[in-house]
């Protein structure tokens, strides 16, 4: 029997565009409020698993922290280094070695879609010296078949935009907290077809970190510990249609988040129907769409009536990214799978203020997909 | 203007009718694109170059509505003359789908399932003053 394990503390730092404070000093007043949260010194802390995409090493934190000789291992996996870092402290406490550790995630990007390494990414030049190499062209297409497949309207995706900025306009710690209208959303610049300008999430700012502690001892830390049931990450298989990618197979494989979905909920000993909340990967409006069904919270087609009825909504039958998600919230890479935890912490521990869903939830999920078809899902109870 | 490919080895160049140059399994017939040496489907290790098929179906597609950063895009990147390109996955039959560029950007013209046929377009001018070009797909007519 391994040992389980509790999240007893929580930080964040403010997401959005916070001129003049790095990505790395973003990440150090995130760990600095979930040390707070949790009540524990920087000193108690017995090993980290941190990383960012493009603010710098997370162990170099430590300089600022406190040098106190801790385990500290950096974690670099694209849009899942967040996932990756909790995958890895989770796993460090159920074997044993550790009692008390944390998972850091931060991240500070330039303005505008994100510039592709075509050499990093294992691409050849050509590719994005011809203007292929962009994430967005992606999501577009994706999507757009999806809609052809599937028959989901222009205005699920605007909802989807409205719900985002609306639950934004109630998270203190988003970026983008002013509310639009699905018209607005739909009637906003065509930046890759059939996906306007806020159905996309932008690369911005943030830091969150998270404590983990064997949830024998979680009562030392805190009286609502939140117990971490599964976390997985997966890469994809092949036949699956993934971003930034010359080719696909002609014969069609489930992506990467059915692959950890289904791990996910195994682990958990649970389905899709006992989930209360859940935070999916938005990159863009359509992705939530997609992967509502891609999670197994519905079939394909079904989340057109859904979004209609609202039931996605906080006071809805099943709430998706009551925090803004990643468009309200932008997208820091490092940070933003462990966004989604915090965000169940709160919505766990009924502390989520204006946002706090009302239906008691007991069991809340996350997840996240990126480059180059890529995956981490985690269920959370109380 | 001397025409030059933006780069070797991903489309025969020069050529009257350009084939883009891919890879295919010894061991379980799988093809890829570009070439590569390793099979993902059967994660066999012997593949042998094959020249893919000039004709498929569009399986999806959207617009680059916003110039590309640069680098690593090589076209026009001024906002004042910019013009969207249409960006798709081609179905080849029997072979792969394959990612291009589109001569059409109009969202009234591109329909899933249109028939699609490879072509040579510019996309920039090197420092030599050579036109750079690069493969796309056209609608067949």
């Amino acid at each position: 029997m391994s040992t389980e394990v509790a999240i007893v503390g929580i930080g964040m730092h403010e997401f959005g565009r916070t001129e003049g404070v790095t990505g790395m000093e973003q990440g150090v007043i995130a760990v600095r409020r979930a040390c707070a949260d949790a009540g524990v010194k920087w000193e108690d802390v017995q090993f980290a698993f941190g990383g960012s995409a493009a603010a710098g090493a997370a162990d170099t934190m430590v300089s600022q922290l406190g040098l106190t000789g801790l385990q500290f291992i950096n974690v670099a996996n694209g849009c899942a280094t967040g996932g990756s870092a909790l995958f890895s402290a989770y796993n460090t406490i159920r074997s044993g070695v550790f009692d008390l550790g944390i998972a850091i995630g931060f991240d500070k990007h330039e303005r505008g879609a994100f510039r592709v390494d075509t050499r990093g990414a294992g691409l050849g030049n050509w590719y994005g010296a011809s203007g292929l190499a962009l994430t967005t062209q992606f999501f577009g297409m994706k999507i757009n078949r999806y809609m052809h497949e599937y028959g989901i309207s222009h205005s699920t995706l605007g909802k989807v935009s409205e719900k985002a900025f609306r639950n934004g306009s109630m998270n203190p710690m988003a970026w983008r907290r002013k509310p639009i209208s699905e018209q607005e959303a739909l009637d906003s610049l065509m930046l890759s077809y059939p996906l306007t300008q806020y159905m996309f999430c932008s690369p911005g700012e943030g830091g969150v970190a998270l404590i983990l502690a064997r949830a024998d001892k979680a009562h030392l830390y805190t009286d609502k510990p939140i117990f971490l049931d599964a976390a997985v990450v997966r890469s994809r298989r092949f036949g699956s249609f993934e971003v930034l990618a010359p080719s696909i197979a002609l014969e069609h494989n489930a992506g990467p988040t059915v692959d950890s979905s289904k791990a996910a909920f195994e682990m958990a000993g649970i389905g899709p129907e006992d989930i209360d909340i859940a935070q999916l990967q938005d990159t863009e409006a359509g992705a939530e769409v997609m992967h509502m069904a891609e999670n197994g919270f519905c079939e394909h087609g079904e989340q057109e009536f859904m979004i209609q009825a609202g039931e996605t909504e906080i006071g809805g039958k099943f709430p998706v990214n009551t925090d803004g998600g990643c468009l309200a919230n932008g997208e820091p890479i490092g940070a933003s799978g462990l966004r989604q935890v915090y965000e169940n912490v709160l919505q766990l521990r009924g502390q989520a203020g204006a946002r706090q869903v009302p239906n008691d939830p007991k069991v809340a999920y996350t997840h996240v997909y990126g480059a180059p078809g890529i995956s981490g899902v985690t269920i959370l109870s109380r | 203007m001397a025409q030059v490919p933006v780069t070797e080895g991903v489309f025969t160049w020069p050529s009257e009718a350009p084939q883009l140059i891919g890879s295919r399994c010894v061991a379980c017939g799988n093809h890829m694109f570009p070439v590569q040496s390793g099979c993902p489907k059967c994660t066999g290790d012997k593949t042998e170059q094959v020249l893919l098929g000039r004709r498929g179906t569009l399986w999806t597609w959207t617009v680059q509505g916003f110039p590309p950063k640069a680098p690593p895009y090589a076209g026009d990147v001024d906002p004042k003359t910019f013009k969207a390109f249409g960006v798709g996955y081609v179905e080849l039959p029997g072979q792969i789908k394959v990612e291009a560029r589109l001569t059409e950007a109009d969202p009234e013209k591109l329909k899933i399932g249109m028939e699609m046929e490879m072509v040579i377009v510019p996309l920039s001018t090197d420092a030599s003053g050579n036109e750079v070009v690069t493969f796309a797909f056209a609608p067949v007519a």
